[in-house]
């Protein structure tokens, strides 16, 4: 089974309510020295055997179409993950 | 003001409201069309078929939970690629709340909608300034006039990239402005826009909860008198009836 892993995170410019959200509940609970919290997703897409080219195209085609919303999001990263062993590759 | 009357002979005119798993105001849409004198017909997330229908409603609510983004997966229901097709020929769409943030989702309209500023779910009856009178669904309204329409989101910040929201600007495109308060953070203080050819158009605020005497917002003639929404429905009547 292979497995590519997705991230994806608000666009720099873009206000983060949900990183600001939890940015304010740190220090409450007594985690200070955070001066920021940016908060994304990260999906993780199976397959049935390798991670081919193909397979790995049609994620990033994903990623961009349905995965984000590049009008306030980036997808920072595309990951393959095989048994053991983890290579990056560009989003 | 001008007065909401339906037109003659509006009553032959359908106007679709489509239902998606997770709308919550599509009944009040349709609601909507019926008090404007047209005839409501429900369109189905699954059924690409639109029926023949002259105009379409896109309702509010949550649908697919708003799970990934809002709007996000309701953008791909089979419905969708026939609106958009009959979209871009001109048929007019109305988009409100999670139907708006479907509209971006689809790119029938430019820019996103992300959670409010304040990050709380805002409630309340919105006051609104009428820009443009010239899109299928304001044409009974006159610019810079100022209505109240209820108002209810998560995620009703308005964001585009400063390029977008300059050209949607120069265009005349923002339709509605929010008066007096900002609720969301939305930028530039915009509550509706509408495309170029200004046949969609989107918004945050509901203005099918403002169309009854006694279930709409308080206003200057008593408590729960607003119906200030129907003229969305009997607008787009006005530009179908020739």
């Amino acid at each position: 089974m292979g497995r590519v892993v997705v991230e994806v995170m608000p666009k720099p410019e873009i206000l983060d309510p949900q990183g600001k959200a939890v940015a304010s509940a740190l220090p409450r609970l007594g985690f200070h020295g955070f001066t920021g919290v940016r908060q994304g997703k990260r999906f993780e897409l199976e397959v049935d055997g390798e991670v081919t080219a193909e397979v790995l195209d049609a994620v990033r085609q994903a990623a961009q179409t349905l995965l984000s919303n590049p009008v306030i999001e980036d997808v920072v990263s595309v990951e393959v993950q095989d048994a053991g062993s983890v290579a990056q590759v560009q989003p | 003001m001008t007065a909401a009357t339906p037109d003659a002979g509006a009553g032959s005119a359908r106007i679709g409201v489509v239902t998606f798993p997770g709308s919550l105001d599509d009944r009040d849409a349709a609601r909507a069309v019926r008090l404007a004198g047209a005839t409501p017909v429900a369109l189905w997330h699954a059924d690409d078929d639109l029926h023949g229908v002259d105009a379409v409603v896109l309702p509010g609510g949550f649908s697919y939970g708003d799970y990934l983004r809002a709007g996000a997966i309701s953008r791909f229901a089979p419905v969708m690629d026939s609106l958009v097709d009959a979209a871009h020929g001109g048929l007019p769409v109305l988009g409100v709340c999670n139907g708006f943030q479907i509209l971006c989702e689809a790119h029938l309209l430019p820019g996103a909608m992300i959670k409010n500023d304040h990050r709380a779910f805002v409630c309340r009856e919105q006051q609104l300034i009428v820009e443009n009178t010239d899109t299928a669904w304001t044409r009974q309204y006159t610019v810079g006039e100022r209505i109240t329409i209820p108002l209810k989101n998560q995620d009703g910040q308005f964001v585009a990239d400063e390029r977008t929201l300059d050209q949607l600007e120069a265009q005349g495109r923002v339709v509605f402005r929010y008066a007096s308060w900002n609720p969301n953070g939305s930028r530039r203080d915009i509550a509706g826009i509408t495309n170029e050819a200004g046949n969609v158009v989107g918004l945050m605020p509901h203005p099918e909860h403002a169309v009854e005497p006694g279930f709409g917002p308080d206003g200057p003639v008593g408590p729960r008198r607003g119906t200030d929404g129907l003229r969305f429905f009997t607008s787009v009547l006005g530009s179908l009836v020739r």
